[in-house]
């Protein structure tokens, strides 16, 4: 248990683990820091962890060090040994590792002085990154399970669906359904067999957060899983996960197996009589599936198309019994509101809208990652407070969020305070919590061709939302889709058909670079004198503007297209 | 009938309901579905071959063909667009050849795109058999496929 853990060691090392840290070697990083720890005689005092997503993923691979919080980011296997010596060993925390916020700031040596970190407020992820989801005593070590008890133990079905209804916990994955008023449902629902589902298939593109909250905190979900299925009277429960999550799903099954090796899941949970048993099933590449009916199909070993509702899922679902379904966010708030009380968890948030939401932050922002806000925070804060604003002193230009659902906010609505009937107002919508900020230099017209691309490959089954991303960008972006009718331009220079590539001749220095690396030999020149562009044979890749020495900068996109060299 | 199929089947208890990790598994092992597998798996799961078809055809982890030596998996995710990944896809398409969705000429990579692999922080990514690299740009794409190339030939 970690409490045991702290008491025998000096120092702990959380090194994240997540997708986006393994991806740029944490697991190097995690063996470097032992081999490094064990060279410099450590290993009594120091140990390292590995954790599930820090949500900084931007900034990986991370290392945090305990008690003190001290933040390293951007860690390489070639700075372990001057980490473990001086940090570790001599006590002086290393400064080169720190997260600077702008070129002329100092370093931030504490993770909670990180403006990407001090604004958020954590409930659904709160072990996020403090605990290893792969040991079940380090969960129970930080209140795990306790939920479970008291609802087991203390509380009648009636007693946990009033607890939620009071909460005001609305469904994290999209429409924003009342989650307490759902189970209800599907209690009062007749039948002899019920079932309850996770779902874990992620509609949105953009949106991470149930990947994130599976790695970093499986037993969160099980266990809310678990209190969910004593209060609907359901003794089997599905957990889908998209196909594209290889980590989630081992997280999920080590998590599953340890939960019901401690009588947590199983027959006879706790001695209270009340059997749960839970199954992991893997998605197949089909965004459809995250639909709920889709969803229902697949489990059941269909082909993954929705069906009209009514009747809905609480009446007939899985193999036609009463179906109780909510996302991993949803279920993860679960433990939390039965263990702090409702009320708590309502002093959180809107009149309408209680509680945190998880949004992944990503495209054109400085902090691109995962963080949880209180509800009614404003754009503005998430973006600039939170996010650090736009890369490159570029001008904002939009967030898109809600998915193929939902729909582009402009920069004149960043003050608007986030919760689901606000989106909704804005033309958007709250979907599963993608918050996909554009500069300049996206288009927006490209952008609602993506979804339009999307929605049709997919047959979605989205129905009427479907439009959202065209109406918004219509709605706020007019002036751009007239550029591109009226005077064939795209002024974000994306769109490839109205966009020509050019070389100033002015600012070429015939260093011979692009002529070099251009793939369709489109570009001719002697050295150090001005290279051109055969237009003809020019494919558009983009490949010379990006080897242009930055001293230069002589490839300049146009628009509209030049016939001509 | 072959040992792998069996073993997967008795594994799953022949349930029909669990055709789809079936076909994953059997995925697995041969990195396609052959035809004389799925013929099989019909038969002992008395499932018509056509549902079985349709399942393997609606889903996109499921192939029909034989893939390359590698998988090359490119995300179209919103946040891998706006940070440029068409542009990436079609230079990785002009390197291997092939389009998206199929297999280049010498059977050494199969290209495929998904619509988001959550990892937007590292956007655009490529995932080379497992391996994910972040923030891709056009000009890394030939360093990202060559080594694969000058494996082949050491």
């Amino acid at each position: 248990m970690r409490k045991k853990r702290r008491n025998r060691f000096r120092l702990d090392l959380l090194v994240c683990a997540g997708t986006g840290c393994v991806a740029n070697g944490s697991f190097t990083i995690k063996a470097e820091l032992e081999k490094e720890i064990a060279r410099q005689h450590l290993a009594s005092e120091v140990q390292v962890v590995t954790t599930g997503c820090q949500g900084f993923c931007e900034r990986g691979p991370i290392v945090i060090v305990q008690p003190d919080g001290i933040f390293y980011q951007r860690v390489k296997k070639e700075h372990i040994p001057h980490l473990v010596e001086e940090h570790l060993l001599k006590g002086r925390p290393v400064k080169d590792l720190m997260y600077v916020p702008s070129p002329e700031a100092p370093p931030v040596s504490k993770m909670m002085d990180i403006g990407f970190f001090k604004h958020q407020r954590l409930i659904v992820l709160r072990n996020r990154g403090r605990l290893d989801p792969e040991n079940i005593d380090e969960y129970i070590g930080f209140d795990g399970y306790q939920a479970l008890e008291k609802a087991f133990t203390q509380m009648t079905p009636t007693e946990i669906i009033e607890e939620i209804k009071t909460s005001g916990l609305r469904g994290r994955g999209g429409a924003g359904f009342p989650t307490g008023r759902k189970w209800e449902l599907c209690r009062a629902s007749p039948g002899r067999v019920k079932y309850i589902v996770c779902n874990g298939d992620e509609g949105d593109p953009g949106a991470f957060m149930d990947r994130s909250v599976l790695e970093a905190d499986p037993h969160a979900v099980i266990e809310g899983m678990a209190i969910g299925a004593k209060a609907i009277g359901a003794h089997q429960g599905f957990i889908y996960v998209r196909n594209e999550y290889p980590l989630a799903v081992k997280r999920i099954r080590i998590a599953l197996a340890q939960a019901a090796a401690y009588g947590l899941l199983g027959e006879d949970i706790l001695g209270t009589g009340f059997d749960f048993t839970i199954q992991v099933v893997r998605g197949s590449g089909a965004f459809v599936c995250g639909e709920e009916t889709a969803l229902l199909a697949s489990i059941e070993g269909t082909v993954g198309r929705p069906r009209p509702r009514p009747p809905y899922p609480a009446k007939q679902g899985l193999w036609g019994q009463p179906t109780n379904i909510n996302n991993v966010e949803t279920w993860a708030n679960v433990p939390v509101i039965v263990l702090r009380g409702a009320r708590w968890f309502s002093s959180i948030g809107t009149k309408r809208s209680k509680g945190t939401k998880i949004f992944s932050l990503v495209g054109k922002i400085n902090n691109t990652g995962l963080v949880e806000v209180p509800m009614g925070i404003t754009l503005r804060e998430i973006v600039y407070d939170i996010g650090g604003g736009i890369p490159g002193e570029k001008e904002f230009k939009a967030v898109q969020t809600g998915g193929p659902s939902g729909g582009c906010i402009p920069k004149n609505l960043l003050d608007l305070p986030i919760d689901y009937e606000s989106l909704t107002n804005a033309g958007s919508m709250m979907g599963s919590g993608g918050m996909i900020v554009m500069d300049e230099e996206t288009c927006m017209v490209d952008v609602a061709r993506y979804f339009l691309n999307f929605t049709q490959q997919e047959s979605c089954g989205l129905g009427q939302t479907a439009p959202n991303p065209v109406l918004t960008t219509l709605r706020y972006f007019r002036d751009e889709y007239e550029a591109h009718i009226k005077e064939k331009r795209c002024p974000a220079l994306v769109c490839k058909a109205l966009i020509s590539y050019v070389i100033d001749p002015a600012a070429c220095s015939g260093c011979t670079v692009c002529a070099k690396k251009c793939p369709s030999g489109a570009i001719t020149g002697e050295p150090r004198k001005v290279h051109v562009i055969d237009q003809s044979k020019c494919t558009k890749c983009g490949i010379c503007i990006t080897v242009c020495p930055d001293k230069f900068r002589a490839v300049k996109k146009v628009s509209p297209a030049r016939t001509e060299t | 009938m072959t040992a792998q199929v069996q073993r997967i089947l008795k594994k799953y208890k022949h349930e029909k309901s669990s055709i789809i990790q079936i076909l994953q598994e059997i995925q697995e092992e041969y990195r396609y579905l052959p035809e004389h597998v799925l013929n099989e798996v019909s038969r002992k799961l008395r499932i018509p071959l056509s549902t079985v078809y349709s399942i393997a055809t609606f889903y996109t982890a499921f192939s029909l063909t034989p893939r390359g030596k590698h998988l090359c998996t490119v995300c179209m995710g919103t946040a891998c667009h706006v940070r440029g990944a068409p542009t990436v896809l079609s230079q990785i398409e002009e390197r291997l050849k092939t389009k998206a969705g199929s297999t280049s000429a010498d059977k050494m990579f199969s290209l495929e795109t998904v619509n988001c692999l959550g990892a937007c922080a590292l956007a655009p990514i490529v995932v080379i058999d497992g391996q994910y690299y972040g923030q891709t740009t056009v000009d890394k794409v030939n360093r990202l496929i060559d080594p694969y190339y000058e494996k082949e030939t050491t």
